[in-house]
């Protein structure tokens, strides 16, 4: 591969993008290294969602670059099927395949877009269902999950197909307040094992503990960004301060 | 009590949700939506006391005939006569209410196979693809029944040359596609409905885990949609089968041309009208009946597992 480790495993370079009239990205860089963990965080509206998107080609861009293991993803001779293997999305509304049961949600891509061994692909099916802690819960249909138990079994399904990077889009929004902390134990043992995570969250306090690098956002730019310790304590610009006096 | 229950049973997962796909009853469905938010029980359940009414009537209209005839030949007697003519027609030949329920089954299946594959046209990317059957949806959808079978019966000709051969086109089976093609086209928005009425979220995240848009369509999709497009299917269904005696102005040997042609042998008498027209409407009836409150049943039980 002629992607090397010691470059960024996702490079985001001057990235713009609109829906129709409305100019949601205005020009957003920033770089994530492998096992590095950052979050994006921002007031509504401010275009996170969409950047995260824009990142495993979900939603095309209008200009700039975006690449994922030196590969760029808005070419159009890209294979997006073969970008989407590497990546990895979980999203607000878990949107599990309903009428699927927990593990099968956990199998179907593996099998059907891997081609991989039925029984090689039920074996690793089971472990990440146990690995998310839901076990006992294999032959659920997701109608019969709390919220937070669907997000894990989004996850697992995410993760069955070994992704290099995982995108989180909000993923605990949706939640009851005592079902988020069940979520963020799942990500954060993911972010322990290695895996590069590109979060977009409202949990500050998480994002504070788990974060390499933390990333604020407003109406399509990137105003501040740095350590968690240094943005949290220290923040520079005035819209920084105010989204975190309001939030905190 | 059972009566009451099945009222309320029947009014209460419809709040507000009285649906229909025909133009026309569009402003009379959003009434009875209000009056069923209103507690309106609009929707009455019918039971078996109801047809026995019906039958009532029926007994009731022969008596007068009867009485009219001066108790020489009594309507009950002709009309219990010809009902197994009516019913099934000549012996070794399908004709009467038969031909009817066959060309509705067949119409249905044409137009179900047909609309399917026009209904996926329609959410194709392809935008020539996509136009090109959404104009054909539109046109068969938005078209008379009883013109398009005209047209077809006209169309088609009576019999199909390949050399020797010779394949005969009989009237009833240029009935069935005649009505298969407005079933095709309202088939095809059910399943373009159903497919659009997906939440956005399935196709994203079937996308993000690498499926190909074909997969997609065939495991994630479609498997969610049958579900959706039984009621609406059921109730196309119904609607055809009561359409289908439309077919006996071009001759077609269903029950209605069965009726009359019963009536003419009697010697055309008046006093015969009412009696065989009402019998029918009661087979008719029966036969849709337990179809439309199927439908509604099932319309039942996958809103509620949604």
């Amino acid at each position: 591969m002629a992607w090397d480790e010691s470059q960024p495993m996702v490079s985001i370079k001057d990235v713009h993008k609109s829906f129709g009239d409305l100019e949601v990205l205005k020009g957003v860089s920033l770089d994530v290294k492998k096992r590095e963990v950052i979050c994006i965080i921002g007031p509504s509206g401010s275009g996170k969602s969409t950047l995260i998107r824009c990142v495993n080609a979900l939603n095309p861009i209008n200009s700039g670059s975006i690449t994922v293991e030196g590969q760029e993803v808005h070419d159009p001779d890209l294979n997006k099927l073969e970008l989407r293997k590497k990546v990895g999305m979980v999203f607000q509304q878990y949107n599990l395949f309903p009428h699927k049961t927990a593990i099968e949600n956990v199998m179907m891509a593996p099998i059907h877009v891997l081609k991989e061994d039925k029984e090689e692909v039920q074996d690793r099916a089971y472990k990440l269902i146990k690995k998310v802690r839901l076990e006992g819960k294999e032959n659920s249909y997701p109608g019969e999950l709390s919220g937070g138990q669907q997000q894990r079994v989004a996850i697992a399904r995410s993760l069955a197909m070994r992704p290099d990077v995982m995108l989180f889009d909000e993923v605990t929004a949706a939640l009851d307040p005592e079902t988020v902390k069940e979520v963020l134990n799942t990500i954060q043992e993911l972010a322990e094992d290695g895996m590069t995570c590109i979060l977009v969250t409202h949990e500050m306090g998480f994002a504070r503990e788990l974060a390499d690098h933390i990333y604020f956002t407003d109406r399509g730019i990137i105003v501040e960004h740095g350590p968690p310790k240094t943005f949290f304590d220290d923040a520079k610009d005035p819209r920084t301060k105010e989204f975190l006096s309001q939030i905190l | 009590m059972s009566g009451r229950a099945a009222l309320r049973d029947d009014v209460t997962p419809a709040l507000g949700k009285v649906q229909t796909d025909l133009p026309v009853l569009m402003p009379m469905a959003a009434n009875l939506s209000r009056d069923a938010i209103r507690g309106g029980g609009v929707r009455l359940q019918l039971r078996l006391w109801h047809g026995a009414v019906l039958l009532l009537a029926l007994a009731l209209v022969l008596g007068v005939a009867e009485a009219a005839e001066g108790g020489k030949a009594s309507p009950w007697a002709i009309l219990l006569r010809w009902m197994p003519f009516l019913l099934w027609g000549q012996e070794g030949h399908w004709q009467g209410f038969s031909l009817n329920i066959i060309i509705s089954f067949l119409a249905m299946l044409l137009g179900t196979v047909a609309g399917g594959i026009l209904g996926l046209m329609q959410i194709s990317l392809l935008a020539p693809v996509r136009k090109g059957s959404w104009i054909v949806t539109q046109f068969f959808r938005n078209s008379p029944w009883l013109v398009l079978l005209f047209t077809i019966m006209f169309l088609l000709p009576f019999e199909i040359r390949i050399g020797d051969l010779i394949i005969p086109i009989p009237d009833w089976v240029k009935a069935v596609i005649g009505f298969s093609l407005p079933v095709m086209a309202n088939i095809s928005e059910v399943v373009r409905g159903a497919v659009i009425s997906l939440p956005l979220g399935q196709w994203e995240s079937a996308e993000s885990l690498a499926f190909t848009r074909f997969q997609t369509m065939r495991m994630v999709i479609l498997p969610q949609c049958i579900k959706r497009m039984i009621p609406p299917w059921m109730n196309w269904y119904a609607i055809l089968a009561m359409a289908t005696p439309l077919c006996s102005i071009m001759g077609v040997e269903e029950s209605v041309t069965l009726t009359r042609q019963a009536m003419s042998s009697e010697g055309g008498n008046p006093a015969l009208l009412a009696p065989f027209y009402i019998f029918l409407l009661v087979i008719f009836f029966m036969y849709i009946y337990p179809i439309a409150r199927w439908t509604v049943r099932l319309e039942k039980k996958y809103a509620v597992k949604e």
